[in-house]
């Protein structure tokens, strides 16, 4: 009966590595995954992603299992040898630090040139696009025909933000009055938008299609409803629209100065 | 019973006292000051101790129903909250947005402040400390009273802030402004977060006294013998804990003073210039929103700490005593955690990969972290090799402890995700994130105090706690809090965002309300389960079976003290003679060597010959 429960509460720490494996094999069958990814850079993202899965994956499987392994064998009720008078190891020790240690340094390293491709070398170039935060909307400005923002004919559009793709975009992200977070789960890419700062945002759309802007910093009450959505399209369709705007801005402003 | 015989030492101090300067006091009134200074205003360690374990229980089940109704928005968001709903909710029987905001921040806040750091800290580092290093009470007792009654001030402020227009505090536990200087940005931006600064700073009081006393009571108050290397890993992690309390807390109170200049004196320490919230244009400016994440995570990152490293010394603790085994390798257990206290100062920017804060510093903090990792590694390594090899008693403080070496196994690996800075553009602010530091703080630390209460509660009360029941308890607990929090991991892999009152409008996450549903689920069976810990805890105080001084077999000075131990603590004093672990020492009669024990020619000749 004791050995039984000893037997018990090992499999339940055997639970462990097997439904944690279990969980992660079959999440993407059901599309609880990484969602699809449109961007240049996503793939080094991802791919670090997946590197640390299977490094950590393996660690927590050893882990795991070597845990409940020593529980069951050592198991006071099952084991009949003597209990190992031991206060340690030194090569162990020096073994187990040093290995880590190599590893950890080693992903340390591995992953700067990708995080500087996407926060540091910043492409040399006037922004795409301004992207402010506000509660609880993106606003979006384009810099309308001179190319310039700032200037009267720019572009004022909310949550409705179009991209040409296969190029680099650069978006000036700003925000109003509190902070929000520009997150495109496609793109790989979230950058919080701070009050009295201009970040810039840069990446470039490989895919044409229409995606999720979330907001990902705590804004207020109505976080959950800061959503605007992102339509990558080519040169020529993106320019099409930005005119089709354009025309419509200037109407309302037209009628605008009638009334 | 502890009732009984700290009682009866007061009233032998009571004549005294009434001598020198109270005659004519009538008897009742006698009674009620000695009630008062034995149970309420104590000095006594082990009173104090008990006072912030009920309160912090009793805090746990506050949050712990917070946590409940933030998950039943975020699985079955607008619908009519059960019972409860008509009573707070706003619109019918649902949940209002601001409510749920206020929810989770206030869930956090008290998880925090009020449970996490004060369970360790002030009801095992209060109960344990002197006991365990064969003091007969903490150095400065009157502080130590004091960051007891410190903690009622946030009690009411917390408290309170429930009640006041807008609501509590609903800018998250982090409080960023200009959400939270700026009152014109969300309900709880009002009253709330006053209060809640004010909560906060009281907390720190509360944690500043303790931090001194400790430190000082480690230092000066150890037994004879009881060298800084005999002390078990317990009193190693309180002290290196407190030294961090003593170093980070400052920053955090000069920051929670500055948020309060903000909101009442227009100061803009955190406003830029320019800042428009809800139309309303700021009166003052000047000011960096990033500051505040600075300061605040300086505390808050070592604070992390704070919350896990006592209990990875109670863990390692009991691991020794239910393997029957030394602990294995215990100079590098101890400089593990004077490791990861170090590298603690040094990685708070790890939590503002995101914020805007100059990329080059991220990787400097990238770096730091992913170090960090190193002795947590060490630390877990060591724990296997203290099972490795033992005799392993399959007691309930024993699984708990046990539990917390697999689950920090997860929350540990998991950190090295958002280490990676970028792989933390994806994951960032994303239910990995959540998933991460539950796995730290209650699959880690929670169970951990678990595993404190079940092997300290015969010390705290004379009795020993029902161990079927224990095991029950251990059971669906470390059940629904996998099916609560591992599948957290695959819902942060879609990119699924904290702080959301509902998430399903986005193409992206729309699909994933069933998974949340089954979350829920187990969480209303983690929350329900915990029914029996409380019935077996309040049950064992009065009927559980009476254990003798040393119920486990343990070696620590706690255990030659008569249980529960009476004002003062020993009948005795205690000399030590050796370390913490001297279990299964071969050639010896009994299978541990306790520290008082005299000194032993076998036990020499073992430990010379296993070195």
């Amino acid at each position: 009966m004791k050995r039984l429960a000893g037997l018990f509460w090992s499999l339940l720490f055997l639970a462990v590595p097997i439904f944690g494996v279990i969980t992660f094999a079959v999440a993407p069958a059901y599309d609880i995954w990484l969602p699809k990814d449109v961007s240049e850079h996503g793939a080094s993202v991802d791919g670090l992603f997946y590197f640390i899965l299977w490094l950590t994956g393996g660690v927590f499987v050893v882990t795991e299992v070597a845990l409940f392994w020593f529980i069951w064998k050592y198991d006071a009720n099952n084991k009949k040898s003597e209990v190992k008078y031991r206060h340690g190891s030194h090569v162990l020790e020096v073994v187990w630090t040093i290995v880590p240690a190599a590893v950890l340094l080693f992903l340390a390293i591995y992953q700067m040139n990708t995080w500087a491709d996407i926060k540091m070398r910043r492409p040399n170039m006037a922004p795409t696009v301004e992207v402010i935060g506000r509660q609880f909307e993106w606003r979006l400005r384009y810099p309308g025909r001179d190319g310039v923002l700032g200037t009267p004919d720019d572009l004022h559009l909310v949550n409705d933000l179009h991209l040409p793709i296969d190029e680099d975009i650069l978006i000036q992200l700003k925000s109003m009055d509190v902070l929000h977070s520009f997150f495109l789960p496609n793109v790989r890419i979230k950058q919080d938008a701070v009050p009295g700062m201009k970040i810039p945002v840069w990446f470039k759309a490989r895919e044409e299609g229409v995606f999720d802007i979330v907001c990902a910093e705590l804004c207020g009450w109505g976080h959950y409803k800061m959503k605007g959505r992102v339509t990558f399209e080519s040169r020529e369709s993106f320019e099409k629209w930005l005119e089709v705007k354009y025309q419509e801005q200037e109407a309302t402003q037209a009628s605008n100065a009638e009334t | 019973m502890s009732t009984v015989e700290t009682k009866t030492t007061s009233v032998q101090d009571a004549p005294q006292k009434q001598e020198t300067h109270v005659h004519a006091q009538p008897s009742s009134a006698r009674k009620l000051s000695t009630f008062l200074s034995t149970y309420v205003f104590s000095k006594d360690h082990k009173v104090i101790g008990l006072q912030f374990l009920f309160s912090t229980l009793l805090w746990f089940l506050i949050g712990g129903l917070l946590a409940l109704a933030v998950r039943w928005q975020v699985a079955w968001p607008w619908s009519d909250v059960p019972v409860v709903g008509k009573l707070f909710a706003q619109q019918g029987g649902q949940m209002a947005p601001e409510f749920y905001t206020m929810l989770f921040t206030m869930h956090a806040t008290v998880m925090i402040f009020l449970v996490i750091i004060p369970i360790l800290a002030g009801a095992f580092g209060n109960f344990l400390i002197p006991l365990m290093i064969g003091a007969d009470d903490m150095a400065f007792p009157t502080l130590n009273m004091l960051s007891y009654w410190f903690m009622w001030p946030a009690f009411i402020a917390f408290g309170a802030s429930f009640f006041v227009e807008g609501g509590a505090a609903s800018s998250g536990w982090t409080s960023y402004p200009t959400l939270s200087t700026n009152v014109n940005s969300s309900p709880g931006a009002g009253w709330g977060q006053t209060l809640w600064l004010i909560g906060l700073t009281f907390v720190g009081v509360s944690s500043m006294l303790g931090s001194v006393n400790y430190m000082t009571t480690i230092i000066l108050m150890r037994a004879p013998g009881m060298t800084m290397f005999r002390l078990p890993m317990t009193i190693w992690a309180m002290f290196i804990t407190a030294v961090l309390q003593a170093f980070a807390l400052p920053v955090l109170t000069a920051a929670g003073f500055m948020q309060l200049a903000d909101r009442s004196l227009g100061t803009g320490f955190f406003t830029p210039e320019g800042n428009i919230v809800n139309n309303a244009i700021a009166t003052a400016g000047g000011g960096q929103p990033l500051l505040w994440q600075h300061l605040f995570w300086f505390y808050s990152h070592p604070a992390v700490y704070i919350m896990i490293l006592p209990a990875m010394g109670m863990v390692s603790d009991i691991l020794t005593c239910f393997a029957r085994k030394p602990l294995f390798g215990y100079r590098p257990m101890v400089y593990s955690v004077a490791g990861i206290a170090g590298l603690g100062f040094i990685v708070w920017g790890h939590h503002m990969f995101m914020s805007g804060m100059n990329p080059a510093l991220g990787t400097t903090f990238m770096v730091s972290t992913m170090m960090i990792a190193l002795p947590s590694a060490v630390k877990t390594f060591n724990w296997l090799g203290t099972i490795w090899a033992g005799r392993i008693q399959f007691t309930t403080s024993m699984l708990f402890a046990l539990s917390f070496v697999s689950m920090f196994i997860i929350g540990g690996l998991s950190g090295i995700f958002m280490a990676a800075t970028p792989v933390d553009i994806f994951i960032h602010d994303t239910y990995f994130i959540v998933a991460h530091f539950h796995y730290v703080l209650f699959a880690g630390t929670a169970m951990g105090v678990w595993a404190a209460i079940y092997f300290w509660f015969p010390k705290m009360f004379g009795r020993t706690m029902n161990e079927f029941w224990g095991k029950v308890h251990f059971f669906l607990t470390f059940i629904f809090l996998n099916g609560t929090f591992f599948t957290m991991h695959i819902l942060g892999a879609v990119g699924f965002p904290r702080r959301l009152a509902d998430a399903y409008h986005y193409e992206t996450f729309h699909h994933l309300q069933p998974l949340n549903a089954f979350m829920t689920y187990c969480a209303i069976g983690m929350v329900a389960s915990q029914i029996i810990f409380a019935v077996n805890f309040f049950w064992s105080m009065f009927y559980g079976p009476v254990a003798g001084r040393n119920p486990w077999n343990s070696n620590t000075l706690e255990w030659t003290a008569p249980s529960p131990p009476g004002h003062g603590n020993f009948d005795f004093q205690p000399i030590v003679h050796r370390g913490p672990y001297e279990y299964s020492v071969p050639g010896v009669e009994s299978d541990h060597l306790m520290q008082t024990d005299p000194p032993n020619a076998a036990a020499t000749a073992a430990a010379a010959a296993a070195h």
